[in-house]
C-alpha cells in the first residue's frame, strides 16, 4: 500500500504538497518541528497512490514516498 | 638557462610559463599589452589556456576559477586595470587561492597617463582590495629581476595559498634587455603541483570529500579566526624580506628607492662615488613586507639625510622610508610623476644640494 | 513491503535545512540538480560556481564541489575552471541580480564565447538575500525596496529577458526557460537541467536554463501566494519554453 513518510525537521509548512496532491491526502498538521513550522501530515493515507507529486513539489525533500 | 634579448612584458610572461603557469586571462591596457599578447601565442605551445576576458573584472575571476581548480594562474594589468581587479584579488586572498599578477604601473590617478610611473605604491603594498589582506609584493628594477621574481612568485603563491604581486612599471615592461631565462618546469612537475592541491581544489570529488571554496564566512567567529591565521602568515614573511644595499656603510647620504627609479639612482651613486661623494642606496625588492631593518644599518652619525627617489607625486614610498628612518635623520625627496621618467641628472643635483648644504 | 520510490537526492546534504524561506524554490532546484547529477552518474565530477545572493546559500545544500565567485562573475570563474579542467562538469548557479545585473557582461561574453559549461539561472524578479531590491527582471509596476512605488519604465526600464537576449548570439547551444510552480514544470525543469548537463558532457558548448521561481518573503506574500504571482504575473512576462536548441539542427 503506497504511503508517504514525512521528514518533519525539513518541513517548512509551505503547503505545496497539500495543494498538488491529487487526492488531498496531506494537510498541515498541528505538530511543530524544532523550527516552529507546523509539519504536514498524511490525513487520508488510504488515498495515497504513491504518485510522488508531493515529494517532487516539496522544496526541501521532506516527503519520502513508498509504493 | 638560456640567454635571450627580450622585452620586459614578454620576459615576465615567459618566466610565468616556465614556472608552470598554465592559465592566463587578461585585458588590453597600455603599457602591459605585450603580456596578454605573448601568452596568446605561447600558451597553445605548452598546452596552457589564454583567455582575453571581456574586462579586467572578468579576467581576475577567470584566474580565481582556474586557481580554485588547482592550475597555476596569472593575470596582469596596469594601474586602473589593477584597480578594477581589486575585488577579485580580495576574493583570491579571502578564499586562499594562489595566483600571481603583475602591475605594469603607469601615471595616475584615474586614466592618468599611459607612460610609466610608480604611483600605485600604496595601492600595491597597503590595500590591494578590501578587508586588509596582504600579499608578498616584489618590485623588480631590471628585466632579469622581473623574470626571476615572477618565476619565484608562483612558488610563494602556492606555499602561502595567497596572491602575489609583481609591481613592475612601464619602463621595465617596455624596455628590452638580455635575460637568462629560468628552466622550464616539466609537464610532469606541473601535473604533480596540481595533484598536490587535489584535497582542496574544486575539480569534483566523491560524496563525503566535497570541496567548498568560500571567500568568506557566515560565522563571525570563523571569519575572525581566519583573519588571525592570515595575520600570522603575514608576520611570517619576515623571512622572505629582500633588499639591496649599495655603498651604505660609510654613506653620508643614502638614497631610498625601488624599481626602475632605484636602478637610475644606482648609476647616480656610481657617478657620485667617482667624484668622492659618499652616497649609498637602499633598494627594497620586497616592498611588502617592507625591509624597515635595512635602514638600521645606516650610520646616522655620518649620514646627513635619506633621499627618497620615486616616480610619484605626491610621494608614497616615502611613507615607509620615514617609518624605517624613525627621524634619525632628515628625509628629502626627488620626485617626478605622470609618466615622466626619473632623470639621473635630477638625482645628481638633489644629492649635491644636500651634501653641499 | 513498499519500495522507496522518492526521497531527497544524496547530492543534497542529509541534514540540510538551509536558510531558504518556506516555498522558496532554490531548494527545489537544488534537488533537481542533485537528481540529475546522480542519474548522469557525474556527482564526483560536478563543480558548481555559485553567485552571490540567496543562490549562495546552496553551500548548505550542495554535497558536491562548489565555489563562490564574486558577485556577477560566476560565468568568468566557470570559464577558468572548465577550460583548465574540461573533465569536470561545471555549472554556474546564479540569481537574477547576479547574472543579469552586475554579471550581465560576464554572462553574455561567456555565452558568446560558447564556453562549454552550463548556467542555472534562478529568476525570481527580485533581490532576495539583500532584502527585496529591484532586479533587472522585476516586473513593471512590481514594488521593491528600491522601487517603493513600483517599477516604472520611464525611470527603471523594463524586465530583461535573458534567454531571448542570448538568443541573439551565434554560439549558445541550448536556451530554455522553465519554472517550478507546478509538478509538470518541475519535471520540465529537471529535463532541461539534464539536457544542459548532457550538452556539456557531449562538448556542445554553452547551455542556459532560466528557471522562473518565487520569492514569498520579498514579494510580500506566502508560499502559496507566490505560486499565484508566478502564474498570473511572472509567466506572462517570462513565457516558458525552449528558446534555442541546436540539437534539433544536429
Amino acid at each position: 500500500m503506497a504511503k508517504v513518510v514525512i521528514v518533519a525537521e525539513r518541513c517548512k509548512s509551505c503547503g505545496y504538497c497539500v495543494k498538488f496532491c491529487p487526492n488531498q491526502v496531506l494537510a498541515i498538521g498541528k505538530q511543530v518541528n524544532s523550527k516552529g513550522y507546523e509539519v504536514v501530515e498524511s490525513v487520508k493515507p488510504e488515498e495515497c497512490t504513491g504518485c510522488t507529486i508531493c515529494g517532487q513539489m516539496c522544496p526541501d525533500g521532506a516527503i519520502d514516498v513508498y509504493r | 638557462m638560456s640567454r635571450v634579448f627580450m622585452k620586459g612584458c614578454e620576459a615576465i610572461a615567459e618566466a610565468a610559463v616556465r614556472a608552470g603557469c598554465r592559465f592566463f586571462a587578461g585585458y588590453p591596457i597600455t603599457p602591459q599589452n605585450e603580456i596578454p599578447e605573448y601568452f596568446s601565442r605561447r600558451m597553445p605551445e605548452v598546452g596552457g589556456v589564454f583567455v582575453q576576458g571581456e574586462s579586467e573584472v572578468a579576467s581576475i575571476s577567470m584566474v580565481y576559477g582556474a586557481g580554485c581548480a588547482g592550475t597555476r594562474a596569472m593575470t596582469s594589468s596596469s594601474s586602473c586595470g589593477i584597480a578594477l581587479k581589486s575585488e577579485g584579488i580580495s576574493y583570491c586572498a579571502g578564499a586562499r587561492i594562489p595566483m600571481v599578477y603583475c602591475n605594469v604601473a603607469r601615471g595616475g590617478p584615474g586614466v592618468g597617463s599611459i607612460q610609466p610611473a610608480q604611483m600605485d605604491y600604496l595601492q600595491a603594498t597597503k590595500a590591494s582590495g578590501n578587508g586588509g589582506f596582504q600579499m608578498l609584493v616584489f618590485a623588480p628594477s631590471t628585466v632579469q629581476e622581473a623574470v626571476d621574481l615572477t618565476y619565484a612568485a608562483f612558488d610563494y603563491a602556492d606555499r602561502d595559498r595567497n596572491p602575489v604581486l609583481i609591481l613592475a612599471d612601464g619602463v621595465i615592461g617596455t624596455m628590452m634587455e638580455s635575460v637568462e631565462l629560468p628552466p622550464m618546469r616539466s609537464d610532469e612537475e606541473i601535473a604533480a603541483i596540481k595533484d598536490s592541491k587535489k584535497k582542496w581544489t574544486a575539480l569534483g570529488h566523491r560524496l563525503g570529500e566535497h570541496v567548498d571554496i568560500e571567500p568568506g564566512f557566515w560565522s563571525t567567529l570563523d571569519q575572525q579566526k581566519w583573519n588571525e591565521e592570515a595575520a600570522a602568515l603575514y608576520l611570517s614573511w619576515e623571512k622572505d624580506l629582500q633588499w639591496e644595499e649599495y655603498c651604505v656603510e660609510d654613506a653620508e647620504l643614502v638614497i631610498a628607492s625601488y624599481g626602475i627609479s632605484a636602478r637610475i639612482a644606482k648609476s647616480a651613486v656610481n657617478l657620485l662615488r667617482r667624484e668622492g661623494l659618499k652616497v649609498g642606496l637602499i633598494r627594497p625588492i620586497t616592498v611588502n613586507p617592507f625591509p624597515y631593518k635595512a635602514f638600521d644599518r645606516i650610520d646616522y652619525s655620518k649620514c646627513k639625510a635619506v633621499l627618497d627617489v620615486e616616480m610619484s607625486i605626491p610621494a608614497q614610498f616615502v611613507k615607509d622610508v620615514s617609518v624605517a628612518v624613525k627621524d634619525r635623520c632628515p628625509i628629502e625627496t626627488c620626485l617626478c610623476s605622470g609618466g615622466n621618467i626619473m632623470s639621473r641628472d635630477d638625482i645628481l643635483a638633489a644629492c649635491k644640494k644636500i651634501l653641499e648644504a | 513491503m513498499e519500495e522507496l520510490v522518492y526521497t531527497r537526492t544524496k547530492a543534497v546534504f542529509e541534514n540540510a535545512v538551509s536558510g531558504f524561506c518556506p516555498g522558496c524554490m532554490h531548494s527545489t532546484v537544488a534537488k533537481l540538480i542533485g537528481e540529475v547529477l546522480e542519474e548522469l552518474d557525474i556527482l564526483d565530477k560536478a563543480v558548481c560556481v555559485k553567485g552571490i545572493g540567496c543562490c549562495g546559500l546552496q553551500s548548505n545544500y550542495f554535497a558536491f564541489d562548489n565555489i563562490t565567485a564574486a558577485h556577477g562573475r560566476a560565468c568568468a570563474a566557470a570559464t577558468g575552471i572548465k577550460r583548465t579542467n574540461p573533465a569536470s562538469l561545471v555549472f554556474t548557479y546564479q540569481g537574477d541580480g547576479d547574472l543579469a545585473s552586475i554579471g550581465l557582461a560576464e554572462t553574455v561574453s561567456a555565452a558568446n564565447r560558447g564556453e562549454n559549461f552550463s548556467v542555472i539561472f534562478i529568476n525570481n524578479g527580485i533581490y532576495g538575500m539583500t532584502g527585496g531590491q529591484m532586479a533587472p527582471t522585476t516586473l513593471v509596476g512590481m514594488k521593491a525596496s528600491t522601487a517603493p512605488w513600483g517599477r516604472k519604465p520611464e525611470e527603471h526600464g523594463y524586465p530583461i529577458h535573458v534567454c531571448e537576449l542570448l538568443n541573439e548570439l551565434t554560439a549558445p547551444y541550448y536556451l530554455e526557460r522553465t519554472s517550478c510552480n507546478n509538478p509538470t514544470n518541475v519535471r520540465k525543469t529537471k529535463k532541461a537541467i539534464k539536457k544542459a548537463f548532457q550538452n556539456q558532457l557531449d562538448g556542445k558548448g554553452f547551455s542556459l536554463v532560466e528557471i522562473v521561481t518565487g520569492c514569498p518573503t520579498n514579494w510580500g506574500t506566502d508560499a502559496l501566494g507566490s505560486l499565484d504571482f508566478i502564474e498570473e504575473k511572472m509567466l506572462p512576462e517570462f513565457p516558458l519554453g525552449v528558446i534555442r536548441d541546436k540539437s534539433k539542427e544536429d
